[in-house]
């Protein structure tokens, strides 16, 4: 494109220097880059089930807790069927003489290594009759920055991983509506009469399908697919974008340079390109930064209906339902998942406004 | 006898910016005084001031005594007592500033109710006689009409019945007739006179036309960059201005005449019967509405070097007939451009001979896409009929026709709204000579300027006509304008031509009463 079509001069400028605006993106770059890149460093998998710890609440301290570590260890002993004695717990390893009347099988040192608290247990001694297995296990230390959920995962992890989705759903979903409603909407707008009476009656029916059904009808033909989330919501998001470009378009058809053009000679694609999409930017972009979060809460809907992400996967909609359930027992699972969403939305909004303010030309 | 109102220091100012500085005026009771400047002079400012109309952000100082009372920092109680029912004020757009939800009785009888405590009936008695008072035709019936239902001088009508509702002893009248038709200003201008002397009100009068004062006020203030320049007599402002400000306005005349074309110039322009209608309203679609006409049957013929004035009140159609004359409207008719019938041509078809024929509109804001840098608005023709061109030698052909239309071309990479209303105008006059055509069709060019800025868009326009030969329609309601620029006029009234001559025998010896009210509005 040429200079006829980029944003007016120094829009780019004026927003460099709106501390708003650049402190909003910082907040945007920042929570998608964590949830990029945290995953990863969190040093749990979004998905790994620690029995030990459901509904652990969030806190700067390892687990276990010293004075946990006997009483676990009681029911250890009791499941491999042996009597724990001389039990000395230091911070980094358990020393313990696992004791029975029959021989003791070494293989019930997996349960050691299988329960979350404890890694591979090794064998110190053992007594001539086999009765008596004296064993060292290093205590697993866990950190669960923000607490765990019901089922014992690590819920950073889980936020971040869900913010993957959340924001690739948010932007990919919001982006297919923008540009579906923009060009929908201009080009009725532009050309008006009966064939803008016949593109937004084409608007009206896909309105009157219900959204669900559509999704549905989407999910049986198609089997389920994170993609098809993306085209469901793209495909019922734009309708409104089209409206209101239209409503714009109609309004910026009548303005005079809209008739000085045409008196130039310029053709209908070059009208639509040089005058009607640029000016009818302002509310495009301000409706725009409230879809991407109609469009997280709309999928988080369709997750709960089942049509959505599934288990283990998850969004923050998931996460945030979850929490819902678990509020009185566990607010923590609703406040983190929702404080990420909140901070994002609002980042969203915010730069938003100022992006459409930096690109109205007046306002320089 | 003390002043009615005393302005002392006034002082307007936003942020850092003082858009009014330190106003001194007296109003006596049963004075009128104008207050005179163009656009950005400050003088709505201080009207709004002294009604304690500004937004909260305008930082307002200085003293606005009335009868006794300060106004600058009443607060608003004390104010609501005084505004509406001592001080009334009428404004400029009679559209806007009536709501359109409630009826004309409704929103005359509640500054009546407010202030005087009259019931519903007692106040629905008094708007009756307000509206007779401001000789509203059908005043009766006209109470219950909501303000669509009015045409812009019968609003301002209803505009004065309610600022005159209380018996205010002053009514503040801001460019009362400005939007107004000049044969209606004329109407306004005369009621206003004379409600002033029976009501023995005083009166401050704001107006860009000075013009326009020298038949009301009785003294004159002018008013520059937020800062008084002159006060005194109008008649002595007219006679002898001492400030070089109110020298230039009072010779904002567009003077001097057009050069008549050279004889046997070729016609570019030629239309025979030219209609405009549209589609009525509250048709069914099986039996519609009969359609609205325009323009009816028009005939009119235009030379290279000669200039077709069109004059009418607003809604006698020079504008449909400017747009069908440049095919930009669906008409009724034969327009020939040089020796081609544009009739039959397709709109594809008709895109590669645009370039010969190009129009200016009225408002230079609404004209230019604010998105576009002023460069690219005035190439933008180029794109479409000289596509060869590189984006380099486009931005040469800007800065060439930037210099032509006497601009800096060093500001050509700015955005619309970083000019003034006479440059902008410049600059959609550029973007209709870079093409160079043969005809232009000027829409009020200069009816959304100041006068001063005007005579140089006048004298812009009459030196590119003589440069390039152009043929030029010029509509306007302004018969001053039309005397500067015009050979020949053409009247219209709902539609149709009334008249149509040499300029000098149509102003000065009009036939017909209709281009006589005109020209009497347009003169006294």
């Amino acid at each position: 494109m040429t200079t006829a079509a980029t944003p007016p001069a120094g829009a780019f400028a004026r927003l460099r220097r709106d501390p708003a605006a650049v402190s909003s993106l910082a907040v945007l770059l920042l929570v998608a880059l964590a949830c990029l890149v945290g995953p990863l460093l969190t040093g749990h998998a979004y998905d790994r089930i620690y029995y030990d710890y459901p509904r652990t609440p969030p806190s700067w301290r390892a687990y276990p807790e010293p004075g946990t570590l006997g009483p676990a260890l009681d029911r250890l002993a009791l499941r491999m069927r042996v009597r724990a004695e001389d039990v000395s717990v230091t911070p980094e390893a358990v020393r313990l003489t696992l004791a029975a009347d029959r021989p003791v099988d070494e293989r019930v040192l997996g349960f050691l290594a299988r329960s979350d608290l404890f890694g591979p247990a090794r064998v110190l001694a053992r007594s001539p009759d086999g009765r008596r297995l004296s064993v060292e296990a290093p205590v697993r230390r866990l950190r669960f920055l923000l607490g765990t959920d019901a089922l014992g995962r690590d819920l950073l992890t889980r936020t971040l991983v869900a913010g993957r989705v959340s924001l690739a759903l948010g932007l990919l979903a919001t982006a297919v509506a923008l540009g579906l409603g923009v060009a929908y909407g201009a080009v009725a707008g532009t050309l008006g009469g009966a064939v803008d009476a016949a593109m937004m009656r084409v608007v009206d029916i896909l309105y009157a399908l219900p959204f669900v059904f559509f999704v549905i009808m989407l999910v049986v033909f198609f089997g389920r697919h994170l993609g098809l989330i993306f085209l469901a919501v793209g495909a019922v998001e734009w309708l409104d974008m089209a409206r209101i470009v239209r409503g714009e378009a109609m309004a910026i058809r009548r303005r005079d340079y809209v008739l000085a053009a045409e008196a130039l000679g310029a053709g209908t694609p070059a009208i639509l390109r040089r005058h009607v999409v640029p000016n009818a930017l302002g509310p495009v972009i301000a409706f725009a930064a409230l879809l991407v979060p109609r469009v997280i809460l709309l999928e988080s809907f369709l997750s709960f209906l089942g049509l959505g992400v599934q288990e283990p996967m998850t969004s923050w909609g998931v996460l945030i339902a979850d929490g819902a359930r678990a509020i009185e027992s566990s607010a923590w699972m609703l406040a983190v998942p929702a404080a990420f969403l909140v901070v994002t939305l609002v980042a969203l909004n915010l730069f938003g406004d100022r992006l459409r303010d930096a690109l109205d030309p007046r306002e320089a | 006898m003390a002043p009615l109102l005393a302005i002392r220091g006034l002082t307007v100012a936003y942020g850092g910016r003082t858009v009014l500085h330190g106003l001194d005026l007296d109003i006596a009771r049963g004075e009128t005084v104008a207050l005179v400047g163009e656009s950005g002079s400050g003088k709505s400012q201080a009207a709004l001031a002294v009604m304690g109309l500004l937004p909260e952000r305008a930082a307002v100082s200085g003293s606005a005594r009335f009868d006794g009372t300060e106004l600058v920092g009443l607060p608003r109680p004390a104010l609501d007592r005084i505004r509406g029912a001592r001080i009334g004020m009428v404004f400029q757009e009679p559209m806007t500033a009536l709501d359109p939800l409630f009826t004309v009785g409704h929103q005359i009888a509640l500054p009546l109710r407010a202030h005087r405590g009259l019931t519903g009936r007692q106040a629905a008695t008094r708007a009756r006689e307000l509206l007779r008072l401001v000789e509203l035709r059908d005043a009766e019936a006209r109470l219950t009409a909501y303000p669509h239902e009015l045409s812009g001088g019968e609003r301002q009508r209803v505009m004065i019945a309610m600022a005159l509702a209380c018996e205010p002893d002053l009514l503040i009248a801001d460019e009362p007739t400005t939007a107004l038709d000049v044969t209606v200003q004329a109407r306004i201008l005369a009621l206003l006179n004379d409600l002033k002397q029976r009501l023995g009100m005083a009166m401050l009068f704001v107006s860009h036309d000075l013009r326009l004062v020298r038949r009301i006020a009785g003294r004159t203030a002018v008013m520059r960059a937020g800062r008084l320049v002159e006060v005194g007599p109008t008649e002595r402002l007219f006679a002898a201005p001492a400030a070089p400000e109110t020298r230039d306005l009072v010779a904002a005349e567009p003077a001097g005449r057009k050069a008549p074309p050279p004889p046997g110039s070729p016609v570019v322009l030629e239309a025979r019967n030219v209609a405009v209608s549209y589609p009525g309203r509250g048709g069914r679609p099986w039996r519609p509405a009969p359609r609205r006409v325009a323009v009816a049957g028009i005939d009119l013929a235009v030379r290279a070097g000669e200039t077709l004035g069109l004059v009418g009140e607003s809604g006698s159609g020079k504008s449909s007939l400017g747009r069908a004359l440049l095919r930009l409207e669906p008409s009724a008719g034969i327009v020939r451009f040089e020796d081609r019938d544009l009739t039959a041509l397709s709109r594809a078809a008709l895109r590669p001979l645009r370039r010969g024929f190009q129009p200016v509109f009225q408002d230079p804001h609404g004209s230019l896409s604010p998105r576009m840098s002023a460069g690219a608005i005035v190439t933008e023709g180029l794109r479409v009929h000289a596509p060869e061109l590189g984006a380099r030698e486009r931005d040469a052909r800007a800065a060439a026709a930037f210099a032509e239309v006497r601009l800096d071309p060093g500001t050509r990479h700015r955005p619309p709204h970083a000019f003034s209303g006479g440059q902008r105008q410049r600059i959609a006059i550029a973007r209709a000579m870079i093409l160079r055509p043969r005809l232009v069709v000027l829409d009020e060019p200069t009816s959304a300027l100041d006068r001063t800025v005007q005579r140089d868009i006048v004298a812009l326009l009459r030196d590119l006509q003589a440069a390039h030969g152009l043929a030029y329609v010029f509509i306007s309601h302004d018969l001053a304008v039309v005397r500067a620029l015009s050979d020949r006029v053409l009247v219209l009234r709902d539609g149709r031509a009334v008249e149509h001559g040499p300029v000098d025998t149509v102003l000065e010896t009009p036939r017909e009463d209709y281009t006589r009210a005109l020209v009497a509005a347009a003169t006294t």
